[in-house]
Formats: C-alpha cells, structure tokens, sequence
C-alpha cells in the first residue's frame, strides 16, 4: 500500500496532528513502509477465524452499583491547563 | 557486602535483622545516583527527600516488628506508573507537568508492602520502542558500555537495576518492553500473564498488551516482587480473579530440585527468522545444554504463524494507541498550547507540539487502520490472525511446560542504529511480541556475553498463569549458569 502526501495529511486530521509541511513526504515514505510490510497479513487464510481482541477472561464484569466517595472537583481538576472554579476552560467551540 | 550489592532477598535480611537500616540503603543509594546517573541516564526523577521519609517511616516499622516483604527496600518505577504527588511523565513532553493525584494499584501495593521509592525511570515515550532513545527527555546508556542503548522501552529501569541504583524495578511490557531490555542489561525481567497484574493507573499504551513486571538482580527477587504485585483491583475489570500462588515460597521448595521432568519447546519457526546473531545463537546453545542437564527434555514444537506476528502486532498495538492517547487533548491534564484559534486548532497544536515523532507515527497508523474502509483489511485481519496466534501458543503448550528462545534477535545495538528505519526497529521484536498477543507470561534470564562484553538473555514463556514454570526453570538455570561478572563497573 502506497501512502500519498495528502491521505497523510488527511488521517494526521483526523488524529487531530499538525503536521509540518517539510516532513510529510518523508511520513508518507515511512508508512508506505511499513503497511508494504504489514501486507504480509494477507497471505493468512482467515477464512471463519474469529476475531480476537486479546486475552481477558471473556466474562462480564459487574460491580453492586452502590455509590461511593469521589475525589472531588478539587482534585480531579487539579491538573487543568485552565479552569473557573469546577469548569475546564477550553477554547471557543461555536462561532 | 556493599549497599548497591545487595538484593531484596539480601537486603531484606540485613534490613529485617538490624544490621543496616533503610535510611543508610536508601542514602547509599541515592549518593550513588547523584554520583554517576549523569552518565548513564536512568532516572527522570529522583525526589531525595521524598524517598528518605518512606526510608524513615520503613525505619520506625523495622523497630516495631511490623515488618512487610519489602519493608525498607529500594525499588524503582518506570515513568509510567502513577505516583500520588509525584511528577509522571511517560518521558513525554504532553505530561511534562502531570501531577497525579492518586497512586497505581501496582504502587499501592509497593507501598502497603513497605517498599521505599526511590525515583522514576527513563523510558521510550509512552513505551513506544525499543532502545530508549524515544524519550523526549534524554538517552539512557547501557551500562555495560555507553555507546549501546540499553533496550526498551524500560530501557531506564532495566539500567537503574544493572548500575545497582536500586534493589529492583517495576517495568511495563506491551511487546517485549521488560524482556528486551533486561535481556541488554543482563538481569532478570518477567512480563506476567496478561490479567495477573493491576493495570489502573498505569498510563496505556495498548490496552489489551501492556503488562506491568518485575526488573530485578536475579529470579528469586523477581518472585517475591510479583508476589506483592499480583492479583485482582476492583479498579481494573482485565485483572484476573484467579488465586495467586506464593511465587517464593513455592521456589524455596523447588531450590533443591533438578529440573527434571520438566519439557521445553525450541519453535522451529523460531530457528529460520533471517538475521539471527552467531553470538546469541551461541549463547542460546549454552542455555539449551545446561537446561538439559538438569534434566529438561527439549522437543521441537511449531508456531506456524510466527511470520505474522510483527505484522499484525503492529497493527494492533498501533490502534489501541491512536485510541488510548485521543485523551491527551490539552483539556484535562498536562500541555496546552496557548493563542489557537479554536478547540480543533488547541487539540492539533497541543498534540504536535506534545508527542515526539515515533508516537505520532504510532497514532498515524493506528489512525489510518481504523479509519473508515480500511477497518476489515487492517484491524479486523489482524484480530484473525491474533486468533491464530493465541492457538499456536494454546497447542504448543499441550506438549511442553516453557517455550525456550532467544530474547531479541542481537544483543544491544548502538545509540543512533536504527533511529531512521521504523521498521527494522521493529523487526528486532519478533520474539517477544507472541507473549502479549497470546497473553502469556515471559522471563528473560541473563544467559551470557557477546565477545563485545554485552550481556545476551534467553527467554521462557509459558502457559497463561504458569509463572511459576518460568520461575523454576529460570532459578535453576541461573544457579547453573557460571557469570564471572554479573554486573558492570560503572564507577568509571
């Protein structure tokens, strides 16, 4: 699979990445790299494999739903870049 | 017997009998660090007076006979574990200024268990690599000789436990994170079953792969570590509920013991993969005569779909990753670039500036592989062919008790090597990652020395819950096994 500069810039949109105009050719070469390789994957049969998304016990895990003590907006929002009290401040979203 | 010597098992004794207290370890320790961390870059954060007070208060339960498994012993973290009031990093520039505010559980129960924390590791940021040198804040050296990398990504635990700044250390392990480097640093490293381990507060790479486990001097250490460690956290529904065996105790029994009746497996697969070092290759041989004469039967057994296992880890580990750090988005926690024009610009801005390039190049493809049609061809085959993997390992351990290996396919490369080719960094994976796509434990043992002076692991892996295989084996392997050296001279 061949990358191109725009889809590099397209998925760097879509993971929200600024990418610098300068590195995106050398991006593109290094993913073209890399998925050529992961092409490999298609010479397994998989034919009626299933799909497996790791090795955790495969049971639900349920919890009484009781309440318990919260830290608290002091704590939780400790670490805000910017915040009014108990609000997170963030930039503008609607114009 | 000088401070820096002296292991848990060691350590504890000389602790628990009065003969040293955890102050003159800890400052002896400390001393050490401030001496000669300089040159091999292990630690990102060594808080001296945060680890004197937990060396204090160790101290004062020393002298009331309230004694714990490591009451007193300095251990070291990876910077990746949440530590309550202690700067956590990830080696990323995004958390330059985080700040948690509570502990893991793994660090939880360090604490509950009396150990003393004695600063936070170097690693690649956000455990994406395998030399280190992904860290956003420095090199870590190999401290066998400066002008290696020490391994991956806990390359700076696993230089902290072989420097001797420490007793032992906690890595995390995603596709060979703990082995790998133990395995470069000649000392003992164990990714546990996936699930036996707490994994709240560990900062996630690939949710589904991380493991948290012991860096330690030698195999009983590593024993009484994941004992404190292991076992089900309410806060993390993967832990398994499965009972904890005494890992130590179990390993007292078995000290007198041959291995006898125990089966290994050598994949065949293992043997052809192109690029296998004559040095490991002769170090692998070594391993498998001793372990045959303390009575291991060794059989050939197959994986038939080693060849895909980079493949589709890089697939996977990429995904959970794109998925898992969305949530370094400048809002709640850590950098936010300032003057943007939007929410969307903040978020691109904070990112760019935030991540270092091989964790934009892990979210790129992790991006890419998800994204609308491209799903079934990428993350749905290699979910397949993780199946596929998971069986290989199911079937093979119908026939052996461990799966014996090399740890990385040469011993620890140059600074700078491999930094312009993703891929061949990633290739030098091959087998470690089997262990977390199939969810199985692993240990890496120090087994001997390149002509070059470097340290050579070999790895075991067993079935899932089978640590205690992988412990046997590796203490009588190593009891065995004559090192006229085990750790370097870093006093240089």
């Amino acid at each position: 699979m061949k990358i191109s500069k725009d889809e590099v810039e397209k998925i760097a949109h879509l993971a929200r990445l600024e990418i610098d105009d300068s590195k995106k050719e050398k991006i593109a070469e290094q993913l073209s790299h890399i998925l050529q390789y992961i092409d490999k994957l298609k010479d397994v049969d998989v034919k009626g494999v299933k799909l497996s998304s790791g090795a955790a016990f495969m049971n639900n895990v349920l919890r009484n739903d009781e309440p318990e003590e919260s830290p608290g907006p002091p704590v939780t929002l400790a670490n805000a870049p910017q915040r009014d009290e108990d609000f997170y401040i963030v930039p503008r979203v609607v114009k | 017997m000088e401070y820096h010597d002296l292991t848990i098992e060691t350590a504890k004794k000389l602790l628990f009998d009065h003969q040293i207290s955890s102050v003159e370890l800890t400052s002896a320790l400390l001393d050490r660090i401030e001496k000669y961390d300089d040159d091999i870059g292990a630690f990102l954060t060594v808080d001296k007076n945060w680890a004197l007070e937990q060396a204090k208060k160790a101290d004062q339960d020393i002298a009331n006979r309230n004694v714990s498994p490591l009451t007193g012993v300095p251990i070291a973290l990876k910077d990746l574990l949440c530590t309550k009031g202690i700067k956590t990093t990830c080696a990323s520039k995004i958390l330059d200024n985080f700040i948690p505010q509570y502990d893991a559980s793994v660090v939880s129960k360090l604490k509950e268990n009396g150990a003393v924390i004695i600063g936070k590791t170097n690693m690649d940021e956000f455990a994406m690599g395998s030399s280190t040198e992904n860290s956003s804040y420095k090199i870590t050296t190999n401290p066998w000789n400066a002008e290696y990398v020490p391994g991956g990504s806990s390359g700076g635990s696993a230089a902290a436990v072989a420097a001797r700044f420490c007793c032992a250390a906690l890595g995390s392990d995603t596709g060979g994170s703990i082995r790998q480097p133990a395995s470069h640093c000649g000392v003992v490293g164990l990714k546990p079953t996936y699930g036996r381990v707490s994994r709240f507060g560990l900062v996630s790479y690939a949710s589904s792969l991380d493991q948290i486990g012991p860096i330690t001097k030698d195999v009983k250490d590593a024993a009484i570590l994941l004992n404190v460690i292991s076992g089900n956290d309410k806060k993390d529904s993967t832990s398994a509920t499965k009972d904890v065996p005494d890992f130590n105790l179990a390993l007292g029994q078995f000290e007198k013991q041959s291995l006898k009746g125990m089966t290994a497996g050598i994949p065949k697969e293992y043997l052809s993969v192109d690029g296998i070092d004559p040095e490991v290759e002769k170090v692998f041989n070594t391993a498998k005569r001793i372990l045959k004469d303390l009575g291991v039967e060794i059989k050939e057994i197959s994986l038939p779909h080693t060849e895909y296992v980079v493949a589709a880890y890089y697939i996977i580990a990429p995904c959970e990753a794109s998925s898992n750090l969305a949530r370094f988005d400048g809002v709640k926690y850590g950098l936010r670039q300032k003057s943007c024009d939007d929410l969307i610009d903040m978020y691109k801005k904070t990112k760019s500036k935030g991540f270092g390039p091989e964790v934009q190049r892990r979210i790129i493809i992790g991006t890419y592989a998800l994204s609308a049609g491209y799903y079934d061809a990428y993350y749905g085959r290699a979910s397949q062919v993780r199946t596929l993997i998971m069986e290989d390992f199911s079937k093979a351990f119908e026939t052996c008790d461990f799966i014996l290996s090399p740890v990385a396919p040469a011993p620890a490369f140059k600074i700078g090597a491999n930094m312009d080719d993703p891929l061949s960094m990633y290739l030098t994976d091959i087998f470690t990652l089997s262990a977390n796509m199939a969810g199985v434990p692993g240990i890496s043992v120090p087994a001997g020395f390149s002509s070059k002076g470097l340290p050579i692991g070999i790895q075991m892996m067993a079935n899932r819950f089978d640590e205690m295989s992988l412990l046997r084996a590796g203490y009588g392997f190593e009891k065995t096994l004559k090192i006229d050296k085990k750790f370097p001279e870093i006093e240089r």
